[in-house]
């Protein structure tokens, strides 16, 4: 491969410069076609009927009746009796009909029975969480209870951020366009390389003989990669019908079970010097990522900045609801809230500005350089020395505050194969599998591709 | 009462939220009591027509064509455009008059495509995203999307952009106040608020006042 550097920043023509989306005006004349919007000839609607109770059993199930309804041109079960449901709107059955009323009209005639088992979907208080708590982990670095009883300075509290949903505006679904023995699948997928894949064994179908379209995407936020069962279910009725068939999560399953974050809780303690000298990190941290148990990861615990004394243990707590997915920076907004807001705490009882205490533990973090300069840049880029005042001196109801907190992630650039081709009137188009999740990645490509070629 | 005259009687469903939440009972019954003077429906012993649950032909005035689709009167006029009449611009986010990701203009008004039943949306002047723009000319709001890079994943854009059309219409050099009240019923997930706001401001900026007192180029 012949080595290719970049121009020098001065003298780069494109890359760097500010340039309008290159599908701009697509997005804003409702031109732009998500796979939401792919109307086929023929084209049929799945709608599942969903468990409505968090934990519960299959006793029997009856779709003899929602067979009978004109327009509809197959019903299957997909949890049948005995069956134990382990999250409120799991997929029980499914319909595809002519249209999308007719489908759901089909739904409310499948009559199903359920034995309610005893649920747990609260993690906030271990508690009230009887025996589904996990086994804990623990780690412990240099010592801490010596460190605590040398600190000048200790605080003690709870932090805590619930588990949230990723709520993509476009939800989850697809289109699966079966004929013979291949498949175009317009799936609303963060995972366009990857899609094929998933649905080829289960469909019995070779991978290349699968055709996955992604041309605009309505959010993804992380919980965009898989083909999900209800994909794999629309596809299989694709494939029993001969018809296109088209479904798309509904508000409400999208919020339950198409990905949620896990939930992060924690008691913490920490203890400094009088100078501001971070010595000592405890924390005993709980929270979720559905039926698993597993919650946020004490991993990235305390979050940039490591005292030399640390002790963590966490709990993992099983709930009935829908299975965490990944989330931008997976676990680090969680662990990035708990640790600032424990560290903002403590700077409050030294009586420090926060900007101080954190230059001044620097040395704790990987990156001492760096952030120094981020530190400087972002407080005269937020006016900190004018915005921020000490605790309690504000009156009044409404008291407004300012904080500061570091945050880092491991994504960076990385290579990759595109097809390339070149016009007799010099015009280049490039092809390669990937999606524009909204972060311009069609801009930026076309970008690199122009400044290659100058 | 003539075609064009709207009754105005309480049958005249406001397009409103609650207006379609308090109306939304005849749906679930599968059949509609409507004010729609076009329609023939099947006389109920109330006195007042009864539409459905079968198929019934209705005409829509959408961005100034007359469309005659064959819909059950239970069909939401989201559901009409963007499955029957494959205008797709408005997006199906929520559902429940909640997003404002299927705003589209009736009678030079924002409302939420899905809290109105196509049958009803009958006799109005329905403005979709699709006719905005005037063949490659795109309306100053939608250029200053483009360029205030107002949008990132653009699923909110379309509904978006018609608010915002709206708002100028009605406030041709708004606050930011007046900005944030008038898009206060439109939500975007991926946080592009800040380009949103410059591009409203910036196509109030541009935007003779000829143009936005005569409602844009589609009046």
């Amino acid at each position: 491969m012949p080595k290719y550097d970049w121009p020098k920043m001065t003298d780069r023509q494109v890359i760097g410069k500010r340039i309008s989306r290159v599908d701009g005006n697509d997005k804003v004349t409702g031109k732009a076609k998500y796979n939401s919007d792919v109307n086929l000839p023929g084209m049929l609607y799945a709608k599942f009927l969903r468990c409505p109770f968090p934990h519960a059993r299959v006793t029997s199930i009856d779709i003899s009746e929602a067979e009978q309804i004109p327009g509809v041109k197959a019903v299957k079960v997909i949890q049948g009796p005995g069956k134990e449901i382990h999250w409120a709107l799991d997929d029980i059955a499914v319909v595809a009909a002519v249209d999308e009323a007719t489908a759901e009209d089909a739904i409310r005639q499948i009559k199903v029975q359920y034995e309610k088992l005893p649920h747990l979907v609260n993690e906030d208080d271990p508690q009230k969480a009887g025996n589904r708590l996990k086994e804990p982990s623990q780690q412990t670095k240099g010592n801490p209870d010596q460190a605590f009883l040398e600190a000048d300075v200790v605080i003690e509290g709870e932090y805590g951020i619930p588990v949230i949903t990723h709520c993509c505006l476009e939800p989850h679904g697809q289109v699966i366009d079966w004929k013979e023995n291949s498949m175009t699948v317009y799936q609303s997928t963060q995972n366009v390389s990857g899609t094929a894949n998933q649905y080829s064994q289960p469909l019995e179908t070779p991978a290349s003989n699968i055709r996955v379209i992604q041309d605009y995407i309505g959010g993804g936020f992380g919980s965009k990669f898989s083909a999900d069962s209800w994909g794999l279910e629309t596809a299989q009725l694709a494939k029993k019908t001969g018809r296109p068939v088209r479904n798309f999560l509904e508000r409400d399953a999208e919020l339950f079970v198409a990905g949620t974050r896990p939930s992060g809780f924690a008691k913490i303690k920490v203890g400094a010097r009088k100078d501001g000298t971070l010595t000592a990190w405890q924390a005993d941290s709980w929270g979720t990522s559905g039926l698993q148990g597993g919650g946020v990861s004490m991993q990235v615990l305390p979050y940039v900045i490591n005292p030399p004394n640390v002790r963590k243990k966490h709990t993992g707590i099983g709930t009935n609801t829908g299975a965490a997915r990944a989330w931008r920076a997976p676990n680090h907004p969680q662990t990035c809230w708990l640790t600032f807001a424990a560290l903002d705490d403590l700077a409050a009882k030294l009586n420090i500005d926060p900007l101080d205490f954190y230059r001044k533990n620097l040395n704790l973090t990987e990156r001492p350089d760096l952030y120094e300069k981020q530190l400087e840049k972002a407080a005269e880029l937020m006016g900190w020395q004018k915005k921020w005042h000490p605790r309690g001196s504000q009156t009044g109801p409404i008291k407004q505050g300012l904080g500061l907190a570091f945050h880092t992630w491991g994504g960076r650039g990385h290579d990759s194969t595109v097809k390339l081709l070149i016009d007799p009137d010099g015009s280049v188009s490039v092809s390669l599998a990937t999606q524009d999740i909204g972060t311009g990645t069609l801009t930026e490509i076309a970008k690199v591709v122009a400044e290659t070629f100058g | 009462m003539g075609k064009d005259q709207k009754p105005e009687t309480k049958h005249s469903l406001e397009v409103s939220r609650r207006g379609f939440l308090t109306g939304a009972g005849a749906v679930i019954s599968s059949s509609i009591v409507a004010g729609t003077e076009s329609l023939q429906g099947a006389r109920h012993p109330s006195g007042v027509n009864v539409f459905g649950p079968a198929k019934v032909s209705m005409t829509i005035k959408i961005n100034g064509i007359q469309r005659t689709v064959e819909l059950e009167p239970r069909i939401t006029l989201l559901d009409a455009l963007r499955s029957d009449l494959d205008l797709t611009g408005a997006k199906k986010v929520c559902d429940r008059g909640t997003c404002g990701s299927c705003t589209v203009m009736i009678d030079d008004k924002p409302a939420y495509a899905c809290s109105i039943l196509a049958i009803e949306a009958q006799n109005k002047d329905v403005r979709t995203i699709e006719g905005l723009a005037q063949g490659n000319n795109l309306h100053p709001v939608q250029q200053a999307f483009v360029e205030n890079d107002a949008q990132q994943c653009g699923y909110c854009t379309p509904g978006m952009v018609m608010a915002c059309k709206a708002l100028l219409d009605k406030h041709p050099n708004p606050t930011l106040e007046q900005i944030k009240l008038g898009l206060g019923g439109n939500l975007c997930r991926c946080g592009t608020y800040a380009g949103i706001t410059e591009a409203v401001l910036e196509s109030s900026r541009n935007q003779t006042s000829r143009v936005l007192k005569e409602g844009g180029p589609h009046a």
